[in-house]
């Protein structure tokens, strides 16, 4: 097969690519250059966007004996994952870029362009599994080493591209085994230090990235009342969950920390209360995209952020929205599910489906 | 077998040059020692200076060696600019065309961000060809205060030659000096710096069949150059660091090989790329030949084309995986391609300056070159199309 390998500069995806050497594939490294002027984007050696990637995407290419191409995809990018970043923050939700960006660009504009180009497949250093039935469908599942797991943001590019992306680390018992093959296979970036934040922030600050795009926006900071305890300066620095930097002048009746509940962006308010009031059992998403549209109840985990863990559940399917309630008791109930965050269910290690979450609340009465 | 067609990036080295490099660069000596390995070196360093300057139309004391033309061109910006503030602190300009290399480009970008120089961009026209009237419109409102004068002899991308007769007539009635990059010339065109009226001409190595790392820039005696480069006092203190015979001599053999073999290689290359020129049209009727369709008025080696819909970079793509090499003809950032500063200057959209191709013969290109990229061309292109518009989604 002609395989795409997209170099993004770090050791997963320079030992994916040469993992898809190794199996007899015709490969051809792309670093993408997600951001115009070339600083913008952290500058140092943490993420995809810096000089100093392209070069180790590049040199990693020359170690494989591979042709290296840099595509430019920042426009795209701006349109759609920085702008949907910047618009679900200001409508008080709380985005996954990494999911938008593998929905928008890794697997569309960059999988577009190479199948157009002749390529029959992209292949990343995701850690998540392919498992082909045998009429030739694909399930995506969980990667061996759940610490790594990266199914998660995978959820969302449905069936068609599946078929057309392969992630050769999926089985990698340990991101230890990836760094040492990476050295045995002589692949300078074996040591390179693994990439968390968001890459187009440039210094991790991501308030204040969102203050510098979207100015200051003050308002109240209520607790489940209505009363005010507070001041902000822009809803959009508060994500659900979000216990820190709440600076509240007065504390909690009860004495005990107060956490984010709710952003209102209609009235630009910042609700708080108790750690007990942030659990749900019951979440609501639509623009759900199915690897196979579930008939009717499906006994499922779900899992609501990258690193969360999976908890049982089931959901109900309507078109392109789902209602997932929990099945384990509040004692397993989510805490802090944001509008915005991505929704995604499993079936053991499988991989049904994802969406994006709309509301969530309590059907419970608290213990 | 692969096909060649990027000889403007560099071509293959001429077997005199070749020659040249390996019977030198076993032998020990610094040119600038006095003994007896020292005298040896620096006869090989003198003799090849000569030996460039005869075929440049130059003395040998014009020449000055350098790393490349990058550095030739910057000691040019920079050191004629420093020196002639010097005398006169009110001549801040630093005029250039809009179509320049990035070695001329971008140092006067920066010596209007760091020194005070005040840069003046010179237009083209839709050719690629120096605005002479806005040269000489700039020149008479501000002449007195013009430091100097870059104007390259042809365009490395779309492969426009410049009218340096007018340029140099104009700014002598103004007193401003004329440096030239010449890189792209030597070799395909004839070129000689004294009769040229110019102040100062670079030329690099790689370009014409020697080796890299090679360069110099000629400025005729008497010219005020404020050094960039300070150290040992090399090459009259104005370009200081050791010299090396063996990468000198291969230099200058190359030289020598590339002007003699002129007159009879250019015609040939030039009616090679007539055929690349005409075939490429034939098969993709919408491609589009940027730079002066008269050929007179253009390098022999070259051809530039945009492909309306494709992404050059695709098309390098596909074309490298079917053995031949091209390039955009615009330089890269991080290997990111970017919309090239000539066809923008030139008036091109920056959609359709996406979809360059240069194509550059040399040398060692044949009939077989041309034929495998016509038959090749139209399906790349037709793929490149598309994946353009799957990009555009």
């Amino acid at each position: 097969m002609r395989v795409l390998a997209a170099l993004s500069g770090g050791v997963d995806s320079a030992v994916a690519a040469a993992r898809a050497v190794d199996a007899g594939h015709d490969v051809v490294g792309v670093h993408m250059a997600l951001s115009r002027t070339r600083d913008q984007f952290r500058t140092g050696s943490r993420g995809c966007c810096s000089i100093e990637d392209a070069g180790d995407a590049r040199r990693a290419a020359d170690v494989l004996g591979i042709p290296y191409y840099v595509w430019d995809l920042s426009e795209q990018f701006e349109q759609t994952v920085v702008a949907d970043f910047l618009s679900e923050y200001e409508a008080g939700r709380t985005p996954n870029p990494c999911v938008r960006c593998n929905e928008h660009i890794k697997f569309a504009a960059l999988l577009d362009k190479a199948v157009a180009l002749g390529f029959d497949a992209v292949c990343t250093g995701h850690y998540a599994r392919v498992v082909v039935r045998d009429d030739g469908t694909r399930e995506l599942h969980r990667a061996l080493d759940a610490a790594k797991d990266q199914s998660y943001v995978l959820a969302v590019m449905g069936p068609e591209r599946l078929a057309r992306s392969m992630f050769p680390l999926g089985d990698v018992p340990s991101k230890e085994v990836t760094r040492a093959e990476a050295a045995a296979r002589g692949l300078s970036v074996s040591a390179k230090p693994d990439s968390y934040d968001i890459c187009f922030v440039a210094d991790g600050d991501t308030q204040g990235f969102l203050r510098a795009r979207l100015g200051s926006q003050p308002g109240d900071i209520v607790d489940s009342d209505g009363e005010v305890v507070g001041a902000h300066d822009g809803a959009y620095a508060y994500t659900v969950g979000q216990r820190r930097g709440l600076a509240l002048g007065r504390p909690a009746a009860d004495g005990k920390p107060r956490y984010v509940l709710s952003i209102e962006p209609v009235n630009n308010r910042v609700v708080v209360g108790s750690a007990d009031e942030l659990v749900v059992d019951v979440v609501a998403a639509d623009r759900a995209v199915w690897f196979e549209t579930p008939a009717g109840d499906v006994e499922c985990s779900v899992q609501v952020r990258a690193h969360g863990v999976p908890v049982a559940a089931r959901a109900r399917v309507d078109g392109d929205r789902v209602e997932v309630t929990l099945t384990g008791g509040l004692g397993d109930g989510l805490r802090g599910v944001a509008p915005g965050q991505s929704l995604v269910l499993f079936d053991g290690t499988r991989v049904l489906g994802q969406a994006t979450v709309t509301s969530s609340r309590r059907a419970m009465a608290a213990r | 077998m692969t096909v060649y067609l990027d000889h403007a990036a560099t071509t293959p080295m001429l077997p005199g040059a070749v020659l040249a490099l390996t019977d030198e660069m076993a032998r020990t000596g610094n040119p600038s020692s006095l003994h007896g390995s020292g005298r040896a070196a620096r006869r090989v360093v003198e003799e090849s200076r000569e030996s460039l300057a005869a075929a440049l139309g130059a003395r040998p004391s014009d020449v000055l060696w350098t790393s490349g033309g990058t550095e030739a061109d910057n000691l040019a910006v920079k050191g004629l600019f420093w020196a002639r503030r010097r005398e006169d602190p009110s001549r801040l300009r630093i005029l250039v065309s809009a179509v320049e290399h990035h070695a001329v480009l971008d140092p006067a970008f920066w010596m209007a961000e760091h020194t005070g120089a005040e840069l003046v961009l010179l237009p083209v026209d839709s050719d690629g060809v120096l605005d002479v009237d806005a040269l000489r419109d700039e020149l008479d409102r501000h002449g007195e205060q013009a430091a100097l004068l870059s104007v390259m002899w042809a365009n490395n991308e779309v492969g426009a030659l410049q009218p340096l007769d007018e340029v140099v007539s104009l700014a002598r009635r103004h007193g401003v000096p004329v440096h030239a990059d010449a890189v792209q010339a030597v070799g395909q065109v004839p070129v000689d710096f004294a009769a040229s009226g110019l102040d100062a001409m670079t030329v690099s190595g790689h370009k014409l069949g020697g080796p890299g790392g090679t360069g110099a820039l000629l400025a005729r005696r008497g010219l005020d150059l404020m050094p960039v480069q300070h150290g040992g006092g090399q090459e009259r203190g104005v370009r200081s660091g050791t010299l090396d015979a063996a990468l000198l001599a291969s230099f200058a053999a190359a030289v020598d090989e590339a002007v003699a073999a002129r007159p009879v290689v250019a015609p040939r290359i030039a009616a090679l790329r007539d055929e690349l020129v005409a075939g490429v049209l034939a098969a993709v009727p919408d491609a589009e030949l940027r730079g002066p369709v008269d050929t007179t008025r253009r390098l022999p080696f070259n051809a530039h084309f945009t492909f309306p819909g494709c992404e050059g970079d695709s098309l390098l793509y596909l074309l490298d995986s079917a053995g031949i090499e091209a390039s955009t003809g615009s330089a890269c950032q991080a290997g990111v391609p970017r919309p090239s500063h000539v066809l923008l200057a030139m008036g091109v959209d920056e959609h359709d300056a996406r979809g360059a191709l240069r194509f550059s013969l040399g040398h060692t290109s044949s009939a077989d070159d041309v034929a495998a990229l016509v038959a090749t061309l139209p399906a790349v292109v037709d793929r490149a199309r598309a994946a353009g518009l799957a990009g555009v989604r």
